[in-house]
């Protein structure tokens, strides 16, 4: 009976306590920076006129990480550490680029053309980690991270160098796209209706692919006890391969809205790392692919807003991404000892009885 | 050492593994504990091994109570437990496991040790080189590994699991007269086992064991009748074996033979009949999972072939054989078989004939309630694989198997099972086999394989040493065979 609202008050109690720590040993009080983080995000009071751009920001930073994340429970699920996530967007940005500067079209078939240019170069990077797992027998940890700093590098070596702005070659990015290959938004704002939809289908596909589909069933399987699945039939290794290319495809549609939705051109650090807090997302929503919405919000919210800790309180702004980790573990700390609770008072009330 | 266990309790949920025991062992006396699985005997010798904190009672050594918990506790106290799988560590050698577990952290006094180590072998007539890579040991040798090493750490009770399980009879023979010395030095020794033979053989007194509770202690020795009785609260009637019409060959194996290692140096051949049962004997590891994965198609020979029901799948990928109505069931349950984390229902539907992309979860959870009704598996179709125990998981592997079957392959059948539970699996398997399904087994129980086998192929050393029809052979046969001896074998009437 209380025990479920122990699940819930004492993760909570624990994220509070430590986030109140943090900003206390930074040497604030704990109440203005999340204010100031909600007001940089989304406004304060939340959602008031003239807040229309923080929130397009936040929403346009919100895909990219729910995104990744729906992908990431897909390899997750079938017991794959993808840290290649980073990668994966990164190419689909690089992809999405090449299109954008490439191919003249009418705007809809150019749109188009980015979000699956951008999809197939995630899928293929995602492959590619799949394949040097099941072929080569590379982990795909180390795999991933491996290809994770060779796209990093690609994106530099081409802005720089064949896509360089005309005149100066910098690493402020590539020239602005043409406007007919950009994501089309609400006018004055970043926010693409097309690209949250794109999201929201990603989410509930996943959360369809374990809930109802045969192809889930047996990723889990897979993910779960990958010989007794051989046993059973499963051709273990395509599922694996699949869940890479189901996961470097989101992905990669996530490097799309970046690089066509939010900086307009493709810069170095183009992914923003929202591959690696997609994975923190994904632990913290325990796979669960409708959690991942709002928690990614969340981080959003963070990313965004703490952009103006230094601005107002001359505090770091770095201090956002401090706080995202403490959150993260806290929450999992939270969590663990919750469950451990839980366990104990299950010992505990069965010995009582005897 | 003089132990005392009193009025233990230790829950796991709602299962109550001890419930209650009081358990006295004197000095120099051999204690065995006996017990069907599932009876709370492993449990015990954890809390008194110090792995599990007991939630209430109390350990008293020589008249002091004890504390014990961690592993570390119980051998500082002088309590050494021997685990079923000796907990060696392969890669190492000899000496690198013989103190790996000494205390201390800092400073390893090897010319020491490597002394200590040969004075302790010498003493108790074992031959372990501490230069050997431990994985070069057989299981015996392992188990003796481990007995020295308590020893040198002090241990003054000697606490052995079900320690037969996969060793020969001359390694047993010569582990039991170890242990009767030991006991004769003052050690107390407490030999858990579900074999009744072995306790009979071995122990001065027994405490049987069933359901968490303690249901008799006895001066040895009893009627085994009796012994029987306590375990299971009634005799256990043994059945007997019937022949079934053969029909055509399921599997025809010819000349087949690996690359290297097992298997190698002879080749192997063995024709099965739909309805027959063909069991495969021999110490662990001389051949015959090595063989079973042949026959499933996990693994490719180098030389000869593989045929299924006349068709040639030599060199097929495993799924092949799967399509051919082949099955392999492997030891592991929870490591081979099922998947932890996924539901009864889940199983069913992974397993299923229904192949459409939507899963019909009303259907699968059907299926799997009327599975769990009809197999009289302890569960729902909501439980998780590793909620199930032992036994059940094995019934929920049976309760999988596809309805048209050729050729099934297992590895232990019933190897932790209780021989209740045991008996079961096998009625369902004869059932099996009276619809025409061939079954190769492989099992170290030897009374199992001459019970149900209609053929017996024993492996030693990586080789078929013989092929015995079980009606006419005997255990001393097998025996004999398993370890090594054929010169009083007639080879002319085993086939």
């Amino acid at each position: 009976m209380s025990t479920r609202l122990t699940n819930l008050l004492l993760p909570t109690a624990v994220v509070l306590g430590s986030a109140t720590g943090l900003l206390l040993l930074a040497g604030t009080n704990p109440w203005d920076p999340l204010r100031l983080i909600v007001e940089g995000s989304i406004g304060w009071p939340p959602f008031e006129e003239g807040t229309s751009a923080k929130i397009g920001d936040t929403v346009m930073v919100w895909v990219p990480i729910a995104l990744a994340a729906a992908g990431l429970i897909v390899t997750f699920s079938a017991g794959m550490w993808n840290i290649g996530i980073e990668g994966q967007i990164i190419l689909g940005a690089i992809a999405a680029s090449w299109v954008a500067r490439e191919v003249s079209a009418s705007r809809p078939v150019l749109v188009a053309l980015t979000l699956l240019a951008g999809a197939a170069g995630g899928l293929l990077w995602g492959l590619l980690v799949g394949v040097l797992r099941t072929a080569g027998g590379v982990n795909e940890i180390f795999g991933g991270l491996g290809l994770d700093f060779v796209a990093v590098s690609l994106t530099t070596y081409l802005i720089l160098d064949p896509w360089r702005r005309s005149g100066v070659a910098s690493t402020s990015g590539t020239d602005i796209f043409p406007d007919d290959a950009l994501l089309p938004s609400l006018s004055g704002t970043r926010l693409s209706p097309l690209a949250i939809l794109i999201t929201l289908l990603a989410i509930v596909g996943v959360w369809i692919l374990f809930r109802g589909t045969l192809y889930g069933l047996k990723l889990k399987a897979v993910g779960r006890n990958r010989r007794s699945a051989f046993l059973m039939g499963v051709p273990t290794n395509r599922y694996l391969l699949g869940a890479f290319m189901i996961c470097g495809a989101l992905a990669g549609m996530a490097g799309t809205s970046q690089a066509t939705g939010f900086h307009f051109k493709l810069i170095p650090s183009i992914s923003g790392n929202y591959g690696f807090l997609a994975i923190l997302v994904v632990l913290l929503a325990r796979f669960r692919a409708f959690w991942v919405i709002p928690i990614s919000f969340f981080f959003a919210m963070i990313a965004v807003g703490s952009s103006q800790l230094d601005l107002r309180l001359d505090l770091s702004s770095t201090l956002g991404g401090v706080l995202q980790g403490v959150l993260v573990l806290s929450a999992m700390f939270g969590m663990g000892w919750a469950a451990f609770r839980a366990r104990r008072k299950i010992a505990a009330g069965a010995g009582g009885a005897g | 050492m003089s132990l005392e266990l009193r009025n233990i309790h230790k829950h796991f949920g709602a299962v109550r593994a001890n419930d209650g025991i009081t358990i006295e062992i004197e000095t120099g006396t051999l204690h065995g504990l006996l017990g069907e699985n599932g009876a709370g005997k492993s449990t015990l010798m954890k809390v008194l091994s110090g792995f599990h904190a007991a939630d209430s009672g109390e350990i008293m050594l020589d008249g002091e109570q004890v504390e014990l918990a961690s592993p570390e506790d119980a051998i500082a106290a002088g309590i050494g437990m021997l685990h079923q799988d000796p907990l060696v560590f392969l890669p190492f050698s000899v000496i690198d496991n013989f103190v790996l577990g000494s205390p201390g952290h800092r400073r390893l006094d090897r010319r020491k040790a490597k002394s200590d180590l040969r004075g302790l072998c010498e003493r108790y007539g074992f031959n372990l080189d501490p230069a050997l890579p431990a994985r070069l040991l057989t299981v015996g040798e392992r188990q003796q590994l481990e007995i020295v090493r308590l020893l040198w750490l002090g241990a003054r009770v000697l606490i052995l699991d079900e320690p037969t399980t996969g060793i020969s009879a001359d390694q047993r023979g010569k582990l039991f007269a170890t242990l009767k010395s030991l006991a004769a030095e003052g050690m107390s020794v407490i030999f858990v086992s579900h074999k009744l033979e072995e306790v009979a053989d071995l122990c001065d007194r027994v405490t049987v064991m069933r359901r968490g509770k303690v249901v008799g202690e006895v001066e040895l020795p009893v009627p085994p009748e009796h012994l029987v009785d306590m375990m299971f609260g009634q005799a256990v009637e043994i059945r007997g074996r019937y022949p079934v019409p053969l029909g055509i060959s399921h599997l025809t194996i010819d000349a087949v033979r690996t690359a290297t290692g097992l298997l190698s140096e002879e080749p192997v051949s063995l024709d099965v009949k739909a309805g027959e049962i063909v069991g495969l004997a021999g110490m662990e590891g001389s051949g015959q999972d090595a063989f079973l994965r042949i026959c499933a198609g996990m693994r490719a020979p180098k030389h000869g072939t593989v045929a299924v029901a006349g068709k040639n799948l030599t060199g097929k990928h495993y799924r092949d054989f799967l399509a051919a109505d082949v099955k392999y069931l492997p030891a592991g349950r929870l490591e081979e078989g099922l998947i932890e984390g996924l539901t009864i229902t889940e199983h069913f539907v992974l397993t299923g004939a229904d192949k459409r992309f939507f899963v019909d979860w009303a259907a699968g959870r059907r299926r799997a309630e009327d599975q769990v009704g009809h197999f009289n598996i302890k569960g729902t179709e909501a439980s998780t694989a590793e909620s199930l125990s032992g036994g059940n998981q094995q019934r929920l592997l049976l309760a999988l198997l596809p309805v048209n079957l050729k050729l099934l392959l297992m590895e232990h059948p019933t190897r932790g099972l209780d021989i209740e539970s045991a008996d079961w699996v096998w009625e369902q398997l004869l059932a099996r086999r009276e619809e025409g399904t061939s079954i190769v087994f492989a099992s170290a129980d030897l009374d199992e394989l001459l019970r149900y086998s209609d053929r017996i192929l024993v492996f030693f050393s990586g080789r078929v040493i013989g092929e015995l029809e079980a009606a006419t052979s005997n255990v001393d046969e097998i025996g004999m065979l398993i370890g090594g001896r054929t010169a009083d074998v007639d080879m002319g009437n085993s086939r």
